[in-house]
């Protein structure tokens, strides 16, 4: 039986790779007694494949991970199981059954929406950079801080007009070559919401735009020199097109058992 | 959220972040306002060598047993992030609380290779902690080091105000408890340290005195005090089967170097290989009970997931239940998906018989360790294993469908000749020969392939060859050099391989090991001129170590070439491992004469360790 399953990706787990979470989750599986299915051969692997991969230092409501089971409970007690032997940081909330045809989440995955706010808009700031300033005395700080919540207020302003442009051009660095690419077509959806940004983009094989992506081109059209720290970049969702072409959550492929 | 002591931008721009941010599972979190006492464990390598230590996780656990103590640990900041918290003045936190650790109670440092003394320095810098003992307060925290090591503690004593000899699980509660009073009291650190060095097997190397001889030996060492010990007698747990073990072991998120449960089936071994320490300082041989170490294996799998388990002791076969416990274990891999990791086994029916049932046997090689080329220098070192025991096994090992043998050899041994060097080329090439004789054409899969490996023999603390002398660098890699022309002018040659350890390293670790507290102010410079990481030989660099030793005036030669004599004070004669000297002396002899000492279980030799009262020793009388 093939089950789907939902989790998030939050806190300071937002620093641990990709293989760290397919680890974990293999462990957490054991952990919780849930009948996986198991590869044949000397060294059995369980037959489980994650979605699209999460950048590091990204958090995330929206990760996925398909796995063949030999025997299942119920959507809720699984959920429950997993999330008793797991960490809080990386918490399951959805768990379905697909039906036998489902192609696996990595395959068929074709956007994400993400949230965008502010480190300077926020008042919580991460703890580390508390620490950092009680050991370097450096009174233009909270100069710094007053021109930051600027430069944010500066760059949602420009959000709409920076959308409305009929190509938004950005030079992409490959290791071999540089090359514009119009990156308008990725961009689903744009707009502020509760003083940060909303975006819907499309995620997987066949078009990937990166969120922190577009930030750089927004930043640079609001002319503000861009810088990763600067936001804090969160995932909501992340989508696959039902049979008419519309975008549904990936857990929406499957049902409640 | 769990605070983090570094900030996005320092995670995103060192190597594996996961290496600092704790929150594992099964890592323990308390809270701070009901804690007296914050302890925190150091391993001085980087994160995945350390997070694959086994005494760590027992102590650990041990420690969060009390509900007013917690411990967390702490690794060594791997360069780049070292270079960061330097440059941004960042105080070294520990991985659970992030907390700084210079506010912490206890800072243990497990010692288990000479290697990383200059880490140890790096950790107490990094976390602002005064590096010399003699410079630390109270509210500082107390620097406390255990481990192998800690039987010749003297090349690091200025930097630890207490040495742990011995196991962990015994006198720890004793100190936590004493501090307790030192801390809620007007007490002073030295009265706590005078204190302290009464509890039995802790060393307090800041109450001792050394004097030397004109020649550099030492004249005299002992107590500077009356009520100070003059002797450190090793503690020893004298019952494994009823010890703390840790059954929640914490499970890292990323990959670590032993991504496993380990199962520890027994301590000490009854071999007594004249240069093994561990074969002496860890006498008496105690195993577990098979009931006891089942309930764990069932135990530990379940509560951490991982996917292997493994075994650790100093030479499982010697376990007298193995069969029943791998047996119990090859029937959960077969339900449950467990792999089970063997270490070496001597070769034998039953151990092939296990092996080809949890291993793919092509893939695998077998592992023989006969330390030594020649059956005159196996004796010479005590090693029981026959030139007829490595043949058969590889010839049963063949026929079971084995392709790939390993070898492990020492060089540099007292006593070795080129004729024993040549003796290694010759028995690796008679293990191919035997194939070739056994194995008929059309059964052959694959090419058959002996690969011997040969370390650079580094004498140690309490064994017999203490006072033997090390080879010269320069010797060892002539020797070596001379045993790969062997392999290269063998006649199955493309089925050979040899290779060798490197020199440099080596060499220092031998001074390390029988050092005395001089080498103090060497490791201090060494570490003052940037050295850190010397076991990873891309950090590793030479020429700070010659530069400090020329400094202080030290000759590598006195600690690592000299022969010394039997009646020479060693730095580390003030502690008692229960082994005597009479003992070591006796087997230093019988080694010089090619004489084989029977093991514990054939005959006891009388070593001393008897006076633990337990393990092997009164095995024979229950
Ligand atoms: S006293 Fe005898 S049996 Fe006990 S460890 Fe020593 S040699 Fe072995």
């Amino acid at each position: 039986m093939k089950l789907r399953i939902k989790y998030s990706k939050l806190g300071n787990l937002r620093f641990i790779g990709h293989l760290d979470v397919m680890r974990y989750f293999q462990k957490t599986i054991r952990r919780a007694g849930l009948h996986v299915s198991y590869s044949k051969g000397y060294s059995p692997h369980q037959i489980i494949s994650f979605a699209a991969p999460l950048a590091m230092c990204i958090t995330s409501d929206g990760e996925y991970f398909d796995g063949e089971f030999e025997e299942i409970s119920t959507s809720g007690e699984m959920i429950d199981a997993l999330n008793q032997y797991g960490v809080e940081e990386l918490k399951v909330s959805e768990c379905v059954l697909l039906p036998d045809e489902a192609k696996n989440s990595m395959s068929v995955v074709a956007a994400s929406d993400y949230m965008i706010t502010f480190k300077a808009l926020t008042e919580e700031e991460s703890s580390g950079r508390m620490l950092e300033k009680e050991n370097v005395t450096n009174i233009g700080n909270i100069e710094t801080d007053d021109t930051a919540s600027e430069n944010a207020k500066h760059i949602l302003e420009c959000v709409a007009d920076f959308h409305s442009q009929s190509e938004i051009v950005i030079l992409k660095k490959t290791k071999k070559s540089e090359k514009e690419e119009n990156i308008k077509p990725g961009i689903l959806k744009i707009a502020v919401k509760d003083n940060g940004i909303y975006m819907l983009l499309s995620t997987g094989s066949t078009y990937n735009l990166k969120p922190e992506l577009v930030m750089e081109a927004l930043c640079q059209y609001a002319g503000i020199s861009y810088n990763f720290f600067d936001f804090h970049i969160h995932r909501i969702e992340t989508y696959m097109e039902d049979e008419n072409g519309d975008l549904m959550p990936l857990y929406k492929a499957g049902r409640n058992f | 959220m769990r605070k983090l002591a570094l900030s996005d931008e320092i995670l995103m721009s060192i190597e594996k972040p996961a290496r600092y941010i704790g929150g594992e599972y099964n890592s323990v979190m308390k809270d701070k306002e009901k804690i007296d006492i914050r302890f925190c464990m150091c391993f001085p390598d980087v994160y995945e060598i350390g997070m694959s230590h086994l005494g760590i996780q027992i102590l650990y656990d041990m420690f969060n047993r009390r509900e007013d103590t917690w411990c967390e640990r702490v690794y060594s900041p791997w360069p780049d992030l070292d270079a960061v918290m330097r440059e941004k003045n960042i105080p070294l936190f520990a991985m659970e609380s992030q907390d700084n650790i210079k506010d912490f109670d206890f800072l243990g440092i497990t010692l288990q290779y000479e290697m990383c003394y200059t880490n140890i320095l790096q950790v107490l810098d990094l976390s602002q902690i005064p590096m010399k003992s003699e410079n630390r307060k109270k509210g500082d925290p107390v620097v406390i080091g255990g481990g192998p090591c800690a039987y010749n503690p003297e090349p690091i004593a200025d930097f630890f105000d207490i040495f742990y000899i011995g196991e962990g699980e015994t006198v720890y509660d004793i100190l936590l408890d004493l501090y307790k009073e030192y801390k809620h009291s007007d007490m002073s650190r030295r009265e706590f340290l005078i204190k302290a060095s009464n509890i039995p097997g802790l060393y307090v190397p800041c109450l001792y005195d050394v004097c030397y001889n004109e020649d550099g030996t030492i004249a005299d060492f002992g107590p500077k005090y009356g009520n100070v010990p003059e002797k450190i007698v090793k503690q020893v747990v004298n019952d494994m089967s009823s010890a703390v073990y840790p059954e929640n072991p914490i499970v890292p998120f990323m990959k670590v170097t032993q991504d496993r449960i380990v199962l520890e089936i027994m301590r000490g071994c009854i071999r007594g290989c004249r240069f093994c320490q561990a074969g002496m300082i860890y006498r008496p041989t105690r195993p577990k009970k098979v009931e006891v170490l089942k309930h764990y294996a069932e135990k530990m799998l379940a509560s951490s997931g991982q996917e292997e388990i493994s075994f650790s002791s100093l030479s499982s076969s010697d376990y007298e239940s193995l069969y029943e416990l791998t047996d119990c274990l090859i029937e959960k891999m077969n339900h449950e998906h467990v792999n089970i990791s063997l270490p070496s086994l001597r070769i034998d029916a039953f151990s092939l018989d296990v092996m080809s049932k949890i291993q793919d046997v092509k893939k695998n090689s077998l592992t023989f360790a006969p330390e030594a080329g020649t059956q005159r220098l196996r004796n010479v070192i005590n090693k029981g294993l026959t030139k007829e025991d490595i043949l058969n096994g590889s010839l049963q090992a063949f026929l079971g469908g084995w392709n790939k043998v390993k070898l492990y050899f020492m060089m540099g041994l007292p006593t070795e000749t080129y004729e024993d060097i040549e003796g290694i080329a010759e028995l690796s090439e008679e293990i191919t020969e035997l194939y070739f004789a056994n194995i008929p054409k059309e059964k052959r899969d694959g090419r058959v392939m002996v690969t011997a490996s040969a370390s650079y023999f580094v004498p140690k603390p309490f064994t017999p060859f203490q006072w033997a002398s090390m080879l010269e660098p320069e010797e060892f890699v002539k020797r070596a050099y001379h045993v790969k022309d062997r392999f290269r002018a063998a006649k199955n040659h493309k089925s050979l391989k040899f290779q060798y350890h490197e020199a440099d390293i080596t060499i220092l670790e031998g001074l390390l090991a029988r050092g005395d507290r001089k080498l103090c102010d060497v490791i201090y410079d060494v570490y003052m001129s940037g050295q850190i990481f010397d076991a990873w030989t891309e950090y590793f660099h030479k020429e700070n170590w010659e530069n400090a030793l020329s400094k202080h005036g030290i000759d590598i030669g006195f600690y690592t070439y000299r022969e010394r004599s039997t009646d020479e004070i060693l730095p580390w004669d003030f502690i008692d491992i229960g082994v005597t000297k009479e003992f070591m002396k006796r087997e230093w002899e019988r080694a010089k004469a090619e004489q084989v000492t029977p093991n514990c279980r054939q005959k006891c030799s009388g070593c001393g360790a008897a006076k633990f009262g337990g393990g092997v020793c009164f095995e024979a009388k229950n």
